[in-house]
């Protein structure tokens, strides 16, 4: 079979594109440049020129043909565009679902179809099998500290079935390891972190930058609505922050609610963060079927957080909603609440 | 899989002849040229042989050739020295076209950040710059002229002789990149009258690293690498001695073969391009079909990106070009077909050919086998068809 792997310049999916290689596949390493390399204008910590030259530097090493797509003017419309807009609307956004469903499994997905490729295999560590009935489950990957499948809830049936995760059924030791076996110069690269156009963490100057006009400042009110301080902007805050409100009190303070229209930011105690329901919207079952009915199952409201039991169902207009059976903290518009039936993703949307 | 390489424009392979006296000379003739005693005057020996054979191929004298490490440099250096040097007349513009090459481009930008004004001539559709906009864009304070002779990616030909005439008409100093041109067609620096001429020898199966600037006698040129006074005191630097010895083997083979072979290539790319347009709907030729050099052709395939094609035919064992490549390797639009007025999405679906002296027939006609194919798979699976 002829598949195209994502290559990011990391080990995860240099040890794909070579496990898939030394599997007998006829194999072609693409890499997506998804910002301005010229100099300054470079924000980039994952896929910038070193990465580029590590996916190539792999690709030579394991015998396949590898190609750079520019894809910078994709990666601003869709993942850039909505990063910022989210957090000009107040909301917290989930970049990397995402670049996965809206460039790697569409346009880069489109290109490797093109070119005659079945299925995009990336470094994600999940895991995707065809059930008894035809349909594609989506499941964890079986390393629990590096399971990726969060990210990817949004992908559909049809996208499901063109993608691979050849290290999903690995652990991250497992594939250093792999790569050591192999020579591979990336084996002990760090982990990428934070996102990766904006290499300093620092979200509030990259959103100022791209959206200048968008800048919503406005007051720090308690729950009552005393304003306690002025801020610069809604997209300096996220739920459940508890550092930089400009706020002094006895108490710690935390976001609870961010108003983008009028630019206030609701502080309180931590115990006013807590849920016990959450809806969400632009639902993806991921799994192929919407549950008729209430389902009983976990939801994880953040990459890093333990799933948590309850039940969910479907709405109308392609929302959900979770009754959990514990009390959720700091539930994030913008980020993705996803449901898991043990270990399967049953489907996820983004958070009211 | 046996491959197809159709991409010379780029770079050629070495000729074997070439290949075989720089072998010889990497291990006989060590020396340094600047040596007084017997290795040196070897060494000497065989870069003044180059420097003849160089001289002859673009009709200069030898004293005139200056070997430097290829085209960017002899760009840069052509350049740079040259407005260096007339900055006492107080002339302070600079006059070139959109279509140049990044070396010429870029090394336009450096020198307007020190002062120096550029002025772009525009170019019409089939990328040829005109006798009028040059006419209207020359002033008094024009320093320097650089057009190129012909274009790398559309092998259009420029009028140099007549643009130089009315350059020099108004006192400039005149450039051109013949990068493209040296050993596949004619050129004569007397014939075109400029002053500095810059060619690379791996464009005519040469070896890589190495490529000279044709300096007009009596010409001010300030040297940009300065050291022990190589190549007159104009371009310091031990001497690439196998690698010059190499592009002499190169010019001499180009010279020897060049009415031939352009008569050659030029009909193998006309069959490579009528059949196309035959066999693939939705293309059209980019560049001035009249005034080309013989071995190229640029072709826009609609509703396919350059990207993947460029790729998909790689995977097939056809090895071809686009625009130019940016520092990562990925494709940008091509800003020569921009500068010709093309609408983006012809500057993002087109692909260039480039012939050379391998290539037959029986490759031509495979290429124009595997074309429909590919692209009538590209052209299936585009979500959104790339529009302008």
């Amino acid at each position: 079979m002829r598949v195209v792997v994502a290559m990011s310049g990391g080990v995860d999916s240099s040890v794909a594109a070579a496990i898939l290689a030394a599997e007998g596949h006829d194999v072609i390493g693409l890499s997506m440049q998804l910002y301005d390399q010229s100099g300054t204008q470079a924000f980039g910590s994952c896929c910038t020129l070193d990465d580029l030259h590590d996916a190539r530097r792999v690709a030579a090493a394991i015998g396949i043909p590898h190609y750079i797509l520019n894809f910078e003017r994709q990666f601003q419309q869709t993942v850039v565009a909505n990063f910022v807009g989210e957090y000009t609307a107040g909301r917290t956004p989930l970049p990397c679902a995402h670049c996965n469903s809206d460039l790697k499994f569409s346009t880069l997905l489109d290109r490797a179809q093109g070119l005659g490729a079945e299925a995009v295999a990336t470094g994600h560590y999940a895991r995707v099998e065809q059930a008894p009935d035809g349909r594609f489950r989506l499941r964890r990957g079986l390393d629990p500290d590096k399971d990726q499948a969060y990210f990817l809830f949004s992908l559909t049936q049809e996208q499901l079935a063109r993608a691979a995760f050849p290290v999903g059924a690995l652990t991250k030791t497992d594939v250093r390891a792999h790569a050591r076996t192999l020579g591979l110069r990336v084996a002990d690269k760090p982990d990428s972190q934070e996102i990766c156009f904006v290499p300093d963490g620092d979200y509030a100057s990259f959103v100022e930058r791209q959206a200048p006009a968008a800048v919503k400042a406005g007051a720090v009110a308690d729950e009552s609505g005393h304003t306690l301080a002025t801020h610069d902007g809604v997209h300096r805050f996220t739920i459940g922050q508890r550092k930089g409100l400009g706020v002094s009190s006895q108490a710690p303070l935390y976001v609870l609610r961010i108003d983008a229209d009028s630019g206030q930011v609701t502080v309180g105690p931590r115990a006013a963060l807590e849920r016990r329901a959450l809806t969400a919207s632009q639902v993806n079952w991921t799994g192929g079927d919407m549950p008729p009915d209430w389902q009983a199952g976990t939801a994880q409201i953040r990459h890093r957080h333990r799933p948590t039991p309850g039940r969910v169902r479907a709405l109308p207009d392609g929302r959900a909603e979770f009754e959990s059976d514990a009390p959720l903290s700091a539930v994030t518009p913008g980020q993705a609440a996803v449901f898991y039936d043990g270990d399967v993703v049953v489907g996820g949307g983004w958070i009211d | 899989m046996t491959r197809v390489y159709m991409d010379h424009n780029a770079t050629t392979p070495l000729a074997e002849a070439v290949a075989d006296k720089m072998m010889a000379v990497l291990r006989e003739e060590f020396g340094n040229p600047s040596s007084v005693h017997h290795f040196g005057q070897r060494a000497k020996a065989v870069v003044d042989e180059a420097r003849s054979a160089v001289a002859e191929l673009v009709g200069g004298d030898p004293s005139e050739v200056i070997f430097t490490s290829g085209g960017t440099e002899s760009d840069n250096f052509a350049l740079r020295g040259a407005a260096e040097a007339l900055e006492p007349s107080g002339r302070r513009q600079l006059v070139s076209s959109g279509i140049e090459h990044e070396a010429v481009l870029n090394t336009l930008k450096a020198l307007a950040r020190r002062g120096w004004q550029s002025t772009m001539l525009p170019v019409g559709a089939t990328g040829l710059v005109t006798a009028e906009g040059l006419t209207a864009a020359l002033t008094d304070q024009t320093a320097l002229v650089s057009i190129m002779h012909a274009n790398n990616e559309i092998g259009t030909i420029q009028p140099v002789a007549e643009l130089t005439r009315l350059a020099k008409a108004r006192g400039a100093v005149v450039h051109t990149d013949a990068v493209q041109t040296a050993g596949k067609i004619p050129v004569n620096v007397r014939a075109l009258g400029v002053d500095l001429l810059s060619i690379s020898a791996h464009k005519f199966y040469g070896p890589k690293g190495v490529g000279a600037l044709w300096v007009r006698r009596g010409l001010r040129l300030l040297p940009f690498m300065t050291g022990g006074k190589q190549e007159r005191g104009r371009r310091s630097g031990t001497e690439n001695v196998a690698a010059i010895a190499g592009m002499g083997v190169a010019a001499r083979l180009a010279m020897a073969k060049m009415a031939e072979e352009a008569l050659r290539l030029g009909a193998l790319r006309d069959r490579l391009e009528q059949r196309i347009l035959q066999a693939v709907p939705g293309t059209a030729v980019n560049g001035d079909p009249g005034t080309r050099v013989p071995n190229t052709s640029n072709i826009s395939f609609d509703r396919v990106e350059a990207e993947s094609l460029l790729i998909a035919l790689d995977l097939e064992g056809v090895a071809v070009s686009t625009g130019s490549a940016c520092s990562s390797g990925t494709l940008e639009p091509s800003h020569v077909l921009k500068a010709m007025g093309l609408p983006t999405h012809r500057t993002q679906n087109s692909i260039r050919f480039s012939l050379g002296a391998a290539n037959t027939e029986a490759e031509v006609d495979r290429v124009v086998a595997v074309l429909p194919g590919v692209v009538d798979k590209l052209r299936s699976l585009t979500r959104t068809p790339v529009r302008g």
